[in-house]
């Protein structure tokens, strides 16, 4: 049983619904006519090269820019068109890793984890202690509580970050290119504790990354953002696009470049 | 099999904790309900009230738990540590799967080994080493700092220094020109409340004439370096101290230093020559602008000769108060130019040591401000000038 097995057994299968999305900053029009549904317990992948325009997709999942058009639903509720309270409560239930980990450089670890729980919860300062100590432990950084980010590797703050990007308990998981600057032994231990957090957390689980690897080792769904006809052409389990896809640039892309299409060597 | 419920704990929130004897030696915690960190939940005091010593093994039972986040984690790790305590074994089994993972996931096995920082207070005796170790520190690198920058001085005196002259241009436009309002508004104001202070003083004389005297002396020889100094202080210096600690957070600075380029010559180099250059400059404009605000006194509210304060001003001022003014403004130049710079190198790797950096900047090009303008002001009058 997870912690989310409720919500599941009395709501239905889709987590996230986006429809008909159009984003892009101002006039210009980065992506178009997006449609994708990320399903409980997912890990859903956003894939593509880049500049393709996967971090502003992300940015619009979370509440940082508004679509130009069309509807991003949670739970069935519209996130960006609904009530801006409802709005406030949806994000709550976010963890967001950012690319950079972006910890407050001012706050310990330990700061940086309680600082959402203080903010959101009736917690006594004991319980809020002892949350922070199980989630840094969590991400094996116990004992590390009182360092600051400027004191720790970079592998470190990512997974600092994900200590405070759970520490709401959040049931929607997001991360911006979670293995970017890690080594691959770090990179590999990071995607082991994402699967092991979906199955244990039940959380839903959003990854922007374009590192193969880690698509083809955590991912079950995903979709691939193309900026030439600025629409997203493939979707679907990463490994079965892999074995089936006609698309040449996604085939390219899954490929490291060695096949522009299923069987052609270029 | 005894199977008596000991006691039953429920809160609002509908977290339910019960304690059943199994056996002789087991005892049987029953979760049931809805554990969440956003609701109430029953303290690990319940499982230390009820461990009685000829408990040797503990169980779970969690049919009727709903739903559970961190609060039960931790609620378990606070039951683990007081089973391992009392030496009483522990049977995760009946726990959900998840829990137990996320339990073998914090403990100590996945942790790095002997890591810990204690947080608290220091002593008073750490707190006097820490200052101290700070402070010799700190001169040492000051020092270092002044040396090096004399030699890069020195290398631009031989033409070999090595800086871009459009890096030294910009910064000339904006440490120079683009300071020209703010500038202009603090000295008319500074000259404003010097002719009007002294107003006040000389009309019980009938020797209103003299706020010109004061007002040019005073603005010529120290005010019109000193206000400018402020100015550019809180304008330059936090910016060069913000500039080259931004560039430590992105390491552009080691970037520099790989490449051989001295970040002294290549950063800070340009950075006091254009401040140097640029205050006696300042200072001059300072003092008419000074000058100008004392007549707008002397004119609208003395009813003085525009021409009789101007006149009164030229003999007022000499040569000399003019070269000690600019004096001061190219020393003062030079301090703005070094703390910023020296700041900026020695930030932090963060985002609240570029904050730290700027306010030190600031606050140390003020300070050294005020103390040159005391020695300058005690030597010239020893040597009567």
């Amino acid at each position: 049983m997870t912690m989310n097995e409720k919500r599941e057994n009395t709501g239905e299968k889709a987590k996230i619904v986006v429809r008909d999305l159009d984003m892009g900053y101002g006039s210009y029009v980065l992506m178009r006519n997006m449609n994708f549904t990320v399903n409980r317990e997912d890990i859903f992948i956003i894939m593509g090269g880049s500049g393709c325009g996967k971090s502003t997709l992300l940015k619009v999942l979370i509440g940082l820019l508004e679509p130009l058009r069309g509807q991003v639903l949670y739970d069935g509720a519209n996130f960006w068109e609904g009530d801006p309270q409802q709005k406030d409560l949806i994000m709550r239930r976010f963890g967001i890793l950012y690319q950079s980990s972006a910890l407050w450089s001012s706050m310990t670890l330990a700061e940086n984890v309680a600082l959402p729980l203080e903010q959101y919860t009736n917690l006594s300062k004991n319980q809020i202690r002892e949350l922070v100590t199980l989630k840094l432990a969590l991400v094996g950084l116990a004992g590390f509580e009182e360092f600051y980010p400027s004191e720790i590797s970079g592998g470190m703050r990512k997974r600092a970050g994900l200590a405070r990007a759970m520490a709401l308990d959040p049931d929607i998981l997001f991360f911006d290119e979670p293995s970017a600057g890690l080594d691959p032994v770090s990179a590999r231990l990071l995607d082991d504790l994402i699967i092991e957090l979906r199955d244990s957390l039940g959380a839903t689980v959003v990854v922007v990354t374009h590192e193969l690897q880690s698509i083809f080792a955590i991912g079950n769904n995903s979709v691939f953002l193309d900026p030439d006809t600025k629409t997203i052409i493939a979707s679907g389990d990463p490994k079965r696009l892999l074995a089936e896809s006609k698309d040449p640039k996604v085939m390219s892309f899954l490929t490291r470049g060695e096949k522009t299409e299923q069987g052609v060597e270029s | 099999m005894k199977n008596d419920p000991m006691k039953t704990i429920t809160n609002p929130a509908e977290a339910m904790l019960s304690f059943h004897a199994l056996r002789d030696d087991t005892m049987l915690i029953r979760l049931a309900g809805e554990w969440k960190i956003f609701g109430q939940y029953p303290p690990v005091d319940e499982v230390q009230k009820h461990l009685r010593s000829g408990i040797r093994k503990i169980t779970f039972d969690t049919k009727d738990l709903t739903a559970w986040d961190s609060s039960l984690m931790t609620f378990l790790i606070k039951t683990n540590t007081l089973c391992i305590q009392g030496n009483i074994e522990i049977q995760r089994e009946g726990l959900p799967q998840g829990v137990q993972k996320l339990l073998s996931l914090a403990s100590p096995e996945h942790q790095r080994k002997g890591i810990t920082r204690k947080s608290g207070k220091k002593t008073f005796l750490e707190g006097v080493a820490d200052t101290t170790f700070d402070f010799v520190r700190t001169s040492k690198e000051m020092f270092a700092f002044l040396g090096e920058s004399s030699i890069a001085f020195g290398k631009l005196l031989c033409g070999k220094a090595n800086f871009r002259r459009t890096d030294l241009m910009n910064i000339i436009q904006e440490s120079g020109a683009q300071a020209l309002p703010i500038v202009s508004l603090i000295s008319t104001l500074v000259g404003l409340i010097f002719a009007f202070v002294g107003a006040l003083q000389l009309k019980l004389f009938g020797a209103q004439i003299y706020v010109a005297d004061i007002v040019g002396i005073a603005m010529v020889r120290v005010m019109g370096a000193v206000m400018t100094g402020i100015v550019m202080a809180g304008r330059t210096g936090a910016s060069f101290a913000a500039q080259i600690g931004t560039m430590q957070v992105n390491e552009e600075v080691d970037a520099l230093k790989t490449l051989g380029i001295s970040p002294m010559e290549f950063l800070v180099l340009p950075r006091m020559l254009a401040l140097a250059l640029m205050m006696p400059l300042l200072c001059l404009y300072s003092d008419l602008m000074g000058i100008i605000g004392g007549m707008i006194v002397g004119v609208f509210m003395l009813d003085l000769n525009f021409m009789e304060y101007y006149n009164q001003t030229k003999s007022a001022i000499a040569l000399t108060h003019l070269w000690v003014g600019l004096f001061h403004s190219a020393v003062f130049g030079v301090l703005i130019a070094l703390a910023g710079c020296l700041k900026g190198m020695q930030c932090g790797r963060s985002a609240s040591a570029v904050g730290t950096a700027t306010t030190s900047a600031v606050v140390t090009s003020i300070v050294s401000i005020i103390i040159s303008t005391a020695i300058i002001t005690l030597v010239c009058e020893v040597l009567g000038i």
